[in-house]
């Protein structure tokens, strides 16, 4: 990236990855104006604007915003990457840590109607916790197995927010 | 006066108070977390409340509100990392002060600064709030619609670096919020059939994603894997010298913080950095700022507790939030049906006065448990972030689930959530994108309504005098950057590069 005198097309759509932004602000405009073009206008409206009006609005900002971000980056112009506590930006995104925390994320959705939250949210944190660099065999499935059947307890009995109890609960 | 005190009443039974306390020390120890602002603290402590009436729910959540801004604080003293925007400047003298060993001298500033900007913050809601209730129900629908497009022009145009990316993020905000049954002919937009997005996006779903899991994301993606020493420190003190310094940057800092929390101007970042600023030029003590001047830790303090109290007008007497938090706050509020507005005063006056009762309830809890425990809380900054960001992604399910008991909404919350990678990693910026969820459909509301009582003609939107000030007010701000080239240059703007140093 540095001293490169003939830059390859790999890298050209690295630097301008932004791009991305714009098509996804494209794809977000065309399915918000297509949507609204799709709203039957032959029934009783209350008042002169009826429900197309914002949606219409709405996608062709979307679109026009697309287009002058996409000339700010073709510009070089770069969206600042945000920094915080924990975040090191001189290291490259490490999308293996990333694909995994996205894992144990779905991994909860898909199991916790099957074997109910204290077993698919202790599944969550350890995955998480695992993809995040904590190997401790022992105390990793202690503490997710604690903060899951805690949390279940707390919510579910004390604070009466139902969560789904799955075949382990009705043991008890 | 009389209902202030049926406010404290009610806010003074022995649940309402446990309720407080749990809220002050939760708030607080979420918000002492590395990487978690009070914005992520309201939105993860949600569904807390999904079981408790709303008296109980709003008083714990004052509790949470300012125990998660000065748990902020806190790690900015001590780890010179601010997890938010109002936090930085608490960094600039807080962390040299902890570095030199006075850590304690400064926790006690920020705590007692807190105290005090919140307390005579909310002594300024008491006064004005129902003042302001009381003109605002004359405020028609143009003169609504007029302030929420200023909400949305000014939350763009003047956080961030980059204003186009504030639209963008805008934009994606106001497209989630048209998700749903049109409000006023039940017409389905942007549901492509599906029942479950029929009632719309849930606003919970949308904040915790964008918040937490967007969060958590990123972090992933680039975790520090030497995370950052904090100082220790002890029970935070100050002497006799260190209060004669003192006194004066807390009843300064609401000057400066309350009025700018009232208006949609981002919050607490700029009142703090220009108290920071103030008094710099205001203390004997010049040479000390920079390597730990406690006035440069009292007086921002206050202002961020003081436009925290700011904020609550505007979002009490207006329903429109001018910052993050005050947004889950709303979305909270929408949760019980109840909306924030110039009519809350009169229909749930009960419920308003028992939760500004209890913001003095709060700020009072939270000086005298959070002096003794400063030490506690300084041990929370060294929680191994696998945990830490594990726990972030458990919590944030467990809210986004509890509010339907829906599968579909994990789902949801999931793609909003890699939406929100994908923000943080270009510099959009996610306060617009929740203001547009929030705001969207009322101002939706607001503009057709303007425009049925004028029968479609555009100037419905512009027949009162309030409406008028607001849009020139917008104009200016569209046009300040080429106003500026005309303009000499003014202190403000010198003082800026020196301010993003300190940033980085």
């Amino acid at each position: 990236m540095t001293t490169v005198t003939k830059p390859e097309r790999g890298s050209w759509l690295r630097e301008h990855s932004e791009l991305g932004i714009c098509v996804l602000l494209v794809v977000l405009g065309v399915l918000v104006l297509t949507d609204a073009l799709r709203i039957p206008t032959d029934f009783a409206q209350r008042g002169p604007v009826g429900p197309k009006a914002v949606p219409i609005l709405v996608g062709s900002l979307l679109l026009v915003v697309a287009a002058l971000l996409a000339r700010d980056v073709l510009r070089g112009g770069k969206g600042e990457a945000e920094a915080g506590e924990d975040v090191d930006l001189s290291a490259p995104a490490d999308w293996r840590t990333v694909l995994l925390l996205c894992g144990a994320f779905l991994a909860n959705a898909a199991l916790i109607g099957v074997v109910g939250f204290p077993i698919s949210g202790a599944i969550l944190f350890w995955g998480s916790a695992y993809a995040l660099g904590s190997r401790n065999l022992v105390r990793d499935p202690l503490i997710a197995a604690g903060l899951s059947i805690f949390t279940f307890v707390m919510f579910n009995n004390l604070l009466g927010v139902p969560l789904p109890g799955g075949p382990l609960m009705e043991v008890f | 006066m009389e209902q202030l005190l049926d406010g404290f009443a009610t806010a003074l039974t022995p649940t309402h108070l446990l309720l407080a306390a749990v809220g002050v020390l939760l708030g607080t120890a979420i918000g002492v977390l590395p990487g978690i602002g009070p914005a992520m603290a309201v939105a993860l402590l949600l569904p807390v409340t999904y079981g408790m009436e709303p008296t109980g729910a709003f008083i714990m959540f004052a509790g949470i509100y300012y125990g998660g801004m000065f748990g902020g604080s806190t790690t900015s003293i001590l780890l010179n990392t601010p997890g938010e925007s109002a936090a930085v400047v608490a960094a600039f003298e807080g962390n040299p002060m902890a570095r030199k060993g006075r850590g304690a001298q400064a926790l006690a500033a920020a705590a007692i600064g807190h105290f005090t900007g919140g307390i005579i913050g909310t002594v300024l809601i008491v006064l004005l709030a129902p003042f302001v209730a009381k003109h605002a129900v004359d405020i028609g629908a143009p003169d609504l619609f007029a302030v929420m497009v200023l909400a949305f022009i000014a939350v763009t145009s003047v956080l961030g670096a980059s204003r186009i990316r504030g639209f963008a993020s805008l934009l994606i905000g106001l497209t989630l919020g048209l998700v749903g049954l049109d409000e006023m002919t039940g017409q389905q937009r942007l549901t492509f059939g599906s029942l479950h997005l029929a009632d719309g996006i849930d606003i919970v779903v949308v904040a915790v994603a964008l918040f937490a899991v967007g969060e958590a994301l990123w972090v992933a993606a680039h975790l520090r894997r030497k995370p950052f020493e904090p100082i220790p420190v002890g029970r935070p003190w100050l002497s006799k010298a260190d209060l004669k310094r003192t006194w004066k940057p807390w009843l300064r800092g609401p000057v400066i913080g309350f009025p700018f929390g009232a208006i949609p101007a981002g919050g607490a970042e700029i009142p703090t950095f220009l108290s920071y600023v103030a008094e710099k030029r205001l203390s004997k003590h010049k040479d000390e700022f920079g390597k730990g001047a406690i006035e440069g830790v009292a007086g921002p303090e206050s202002t961020a507790s003081a436009s925290a109290a700011g904020t609550l007008v505007t979002m009490l007497t207006l329903g429109l939030p001018t910052t993050a938090v005050a947004a889950v706050m709303l979305a909270a509020f929408q949760q019980y049906g109840i909306q924030p507005g110039p009519l809350l005063f009169q229909r749930e006056s009960g419920l308003v006065w028992a939760l500004i009762a209890s913001l003095f309830i709060g700020l009072t809890l939270l000086l005298v448990l959070n002096l003794p425990l400063a030490p506690l809380w300084a041990k929370l900054l060294r929680i191994p972030r696998p945990y830490l960001y594990a726990g972030i992604l458990f919590f944030a399910s467990v809210g986004a689930y509890a509010v339907n008991a829906d599968i579909f909404d994990l789902l949801l919350m999931f793609v909003i959530g890699l939406l929100g990678f994908g923000m943080r990693r270009y510099g959009l910026p996610v306060l617009p994108a929740i203001i547009g969820v929030i705001l969207g459909p009322a101002a939706e509301q607001q503009m057709r309504r303007s425009l049925q009582l004028s029968d479609g003609s555009l100037t419905g939107l512009v027949n009162s005098p309030m409406a008028i000030v607001v849009y020139v007010v917008i104009v200016v701000i569209l046009f300040f950057p080429l106003i500026r080239k005309f303009l000499p240059k003014t202190p403000a703007a010198a003082a800026a590069p020196e301010r993003e140093k300190m940033d980085a």
